[in-house]
């Protein structure tokens, strides 16, 4: 009823801005105008909810989004931006996967991959998981994002200045990631957690050696914001037992300093079924209870920076025996092969998701402090402390089946997916967080279904030390019937979920499909402390160095150098030619060809699309990007502008011609 | 030689007589002396723009003309303006750029010299001052005729856009642009500079004429 009377409302105010802009206010205009908005609805089947959802995310044109997301794009390997409430892409970023229309793999970005291949193999494609956006003070910054590769256990670094993939780092333990990225605080650490035990290193030791050789980890990335990089050398590790950790999350405000980690496998579960083991899904699951990893990372930094690593691959690692006597690292009981561990916005909780429980479990930091002072605990079965259980939760809220992923909102209330229920559960938080709603702590409120199998959940701003509340976002992995079937492989559905009201009042807005990745997980940022150029600084701007290439060729100087067999060439790019047009090579010489987009007009992007060199740049206003390649091919080669320029750029292309 | 010196400074005010109509001999003083200020202050700001409008930009393309140099979007209006085989507007008024600031200190200068001068000399000394503006905006449209007259015929365009000269003040039309040109604070300021040296030569001529008809300078 309550949301029969808004659409109501909402009706009633266009027949008054009809009224208005008719400007003679007519009563007949006005009725007309009624009749024609309730007609629209009608015609296409829509209800007063339909409507009420339109009005809450139809966004004119010309109209700025309110927030912005970032989402990972599954095994896309890229990073897709997506607007709020609006639900339109706004942009992808190329990261792990070459993304042609960016340039990158084609001519720019390359060396950015060729870094983290793994052992020198080249691999060109990611499964990106969780996107973390860079924090100051527990609160989005807009500076930087974050993003971990599952597949190869591989780390990277986008700015958010002009939003371009800038560092890619290989985790040298691993080929498996899962617990990344997330940051600390103030971002001074980009935490990777490993996924699947290997031995660290992913050197060779047979399955039957699990226990003994295999192992897992977690990578403490140290993040130099000036210089905008990872620097390796300052990083370290954790060895951990084998247990599959699955997510991490940084500890903030009371917790601050502390890191929070989940496990799967404390069963040691090796598989084969093909031997009549159980499956993995099946050994994994036999324990009651795998275990929360509480880590003092504060600590731990303070041991490795008192040279207390050994190095591993050239990566800093405290082993399990120095976490132990150190005491780094607790595991607290928490219900079998969960999923999810997030920190509440005062950092007082941590939410486990029970997955195959349908609960989640809450424990309070302020418990797990005073367990581990009163040194009550029994080593399990790697020599490390288990806190007792009962000494440390706080409460266990039942949710619904297959509990997931938990985020925050502005009125104390905590989401959490439900997979097997395909669910958005919503419930309150105990402490301060908790008088900010009208129902009793640690209650279920309410639950509004989704379509299908949702995975994770992003609310704005939903993990940090103060969530906008708003909006939500479904990431469900199954769309089956809500679209247009697009052949065998369908799209994901993202749907919008209203949460701005209290109480049992969550609605989904829209469905959005996602036909080009899966997204697994994404952060939603308010989009004014998102400050990107609009052009680069200066013409002539490198964005792999942010700054100006002092190579970079200038309107005046092109020109052609051939020292032997090196040929540089200087081009200048403006709409609409290039400058030179001719270039002429001979077959084998190394080819560095420099070319600079001297325009200072937001959106004057140029292409440079060279045949058979597999060579295609995005030369960005200002930008300044260097392609090198051999002159292998001898040929006539007509090189051009991909980027529709202007009315002459079927005319922007010149010639490469290469002799035998 | 004194007795010309003499007759273009004309009659020196009596310290009784200035006493006496202190208002009548400082106002015109006064009004010179903000005019020459005003035009001074003119120098450091922006004299014309030119916006030109189009679907593609949404906020416009706007060309600032200060005395001695242009701002704002010249690069983009530049890049535009070859496809027409406009040469770029850095190239025009080159003599003038140079040598404007000189020219307006001057100016300021002889209208500062002009509270001096108790005769019609007077008039004289703040006559260019008086005629600047119109001569800016003359000289202004001057090259815009010659920039817009004289377009290169290898250019891509060159058959389409028929030469032309922009208003000078006011709206136009090249291609799918609208230009809208208009006067900004400078040649504001130098315009009131000259309407004040108008009224201020009004009472200077009240103030000195009078002395001047009866004064005869031993010498004469």
């Amino acid at each position: 009823m309550g949301n029969r009377s808004r659409v109501v409302m909402a009706l009633a105010g266009l027949v008054l801005a009809n009224c208005g802009g008719g400007g003679e206010g007519k009563p007949g205009a006005a009725v007309s105008g009624s009749s024609d908005v309730q007609k629209i609805a009608a015609d296409r089947g829509l209800t007063p909810d339909d409507v009420a959802a339109a009005l809450k995310t139809y966004t004119p044109s010309g109209r700025i989004d309110d927030y912005i997301m970032f989402a990972s794009g599954g095994h896309s390997g890229h990073v897709f931006v997506i607007g709020l409430p609006s639900m339109r892409i706004l942009r992808s970023i190329g990261v792990f996967t070459p993304e042609s229309w960016q340039g990158w793999g084609y001519g720019s970005g390359t060396e950015v991959m060729a870094a983290a291949d793994p052992k020198g193999k080249e691999n060109r494609w990611g499964d990106t998981h969780h996107p973390a956006l860079s924090e100051t003070g527990g609160d989005y910054d807009g500076q930087f994002v974050f993003i971990n590769d599952k597949v190869n256990a591989r780390i990277a670094v986008i700015d958010l200045r002009d939003w371009e993939t800038k560092q890619i780092l290989k985790n040298p333990l691993s080929l498996s990631d899962h617990g990344g990225s997330c940051v600390t605080p103030n971002t001074e650490w980009v935490i990777e957690g490993g996924q699947y035990a290997s031995p660290l290193g992913f050197g060779y030791a047979p399955i039957a050696s699990y226990k003994e050789s295999y192992r897992g980890m977690v990578t403490f990335w140290h993040f130099d914001r000036t210089s905008g990089r990872i620097l390796p050398e300052k990083s370290f590790a954790m060895e951990l037992p084998p247990y599959w950790q699955d997510l991490f999350d940084a500890g903030k405000k009371v917790s601050e300093g502390w890191v929070f980690g989940n496990s799967i496998n404390t069963e040691l579960a090796t598989g084969g079924v093909e031997s009549g083991n159980p499956p993995f899904e099946a050994g994994v699951s036999q324990h009651d209870n795998d275990y929360l990893h509480v880590i003092d990372l504060k600590r731990a930094a303070e041991v490795f920076q008192a040279g207390k690593a050994k190095k591993i691959n050239g990566l800093a690692v405290l082993s399990l025996a120095t976490s132990i006597e150190e005491r780094l690292l607790f595991f607290v009981p928490e219900p079998k092969s969960p999923h999810g561990v997030d920190v509440s916005p005062d950092g007082q909780y941590i939410v486990v998701s029970g997955k195959l429980d349908p609960h989640v479990t809450i424990y309070d930091f302020t418990k797990i402090q005073q367990a581990i002072a009163s040194n009550k605990s029994e080593p399990d079965a790697y020599g490390v402390p288990i806190l007792d259980f009962d000494a440390v939760v706080e409460a266990q809220v039942e949710v619904g089946l297959g509990p997931l992923h938990t985020q925050f909102d502005d009125k104390g209330y905590a989401y959490t997916s439900l997979f097997l229920d395909t669910m958005v559960a919503r419930w309150t938080l105990g402490g301060p967080g908790g008088m900010l709603n009208p129902e009793p702590d640690w209650t279920l409120v309410g639950r509004v279904p989704v379509q299908y199998n949702i995975g994770h959940i992003a609310a704005a701003e939903g993990d940090t030390v103060s969530p906008d509340g708003k909006y939500l976002v479904a990431i469900n992995k199954w769309s089956i019937d809500r679209f247009f079937p697009t052949g065998p492989l369908l799209p994901q559905n993202l749907q919008l979920v209203d949460i701005g009201e209290t109480g049992d009042t969550m609605k989904v807005l829209y469905d959005m499909p996602m036909g080009i990745g899966e997204p697994h997980y994404a952060q939603i940022i308010k989009a004014d402390k998102l400050k990107p150029w609009t052009i680069y600084p200066e013409i002539g701007w490198d964005p792999r160095t942010q700054a100006v290439d002092p190579k970079a060729p200038k309107v005046g100087e092109e020109r052609i150098v051939r020292s032997g067999k090196d040929v540089e060439i200087f081009s200048t790019v403006v709409r609409s030619h290039f400058n030179p047009e001719h270039v002429e090579l001979r077959k084998g010489d190394r080819v560095k060809w420099h070319l600079t987009n001297v325009e200072r007009t937001q959106d004057a992007t140029h292409g440079f699309a060279l045949p058979m060199y597999n060579i295609n740049l995005s030369l960005e206003p200002g930008e300044t990007s260097t392609v090198e390649f051999v002159a292998d091919q001898d040929g006539t080669f007509p090189f051009y502008c991909s980027e529709f320029c202007s009315a002459l750029h079927l005319e922007m292309m010149g010639y490469l011609l290469v002799q035998p | 030689m004194s007795a010309v010196i003499d007759s273009i400074f004309g009659p020196r005010v009596s310290a009784d007589e200035f006493a006496r109509h202190r208002g009548r001999y400082a106002l015109p003083s006064l009004l010179l002396a903000v005019a020459a200020l005003l035009l001074l202050i003119s120098i450091f700001l922006p004299y014309w723009k030119m916006t030109l409008h189009a679907p593609q930009y949404p906020k416009g393309l706007t060309v600032h003309a200060y005395l001695n140099r242009l701002a704002g979007d010249v690069q983009e209006i530049d890049g535009l303006n070859h496809y027409i085989g406009m040469r770029p507007l850095g190239q025009a008024a080159a003599l003038e750029r140079s040598l404007s600031i000189l020219m307006v200190a001057t100016l300021s200068l002889l209208v500062v010299g002009a509270i001096f001068i108790h005769g019609r000399w007077a008039a004289l000394l703040a006559l260019p001052t008086l005629l600047f503006p119109a001569g800016f905006l003359v000289d202004l449209y001057l090259w815009m005729r010659h920039f817009g007259q004289n377009l290169d015929p290898r250019a891509p365009l060159s058959k389409t856009i028929k030469p032309f000269t922009p208003p000078v003040l006011g709206v136009g039309r090249v291609g799918q642009f609208e230009t809208v040109a208009m006067p900004e604070a400078g040649l504001i300021l130098a315009t009131v500079a000259a309407l004040i040296v108008l009224v201020g030569l009004w009472y200077h001529r009240k103030a000195y004429k009078p002395l001047f008809d009866t004064w005869r300078p031993e010498t004469r």
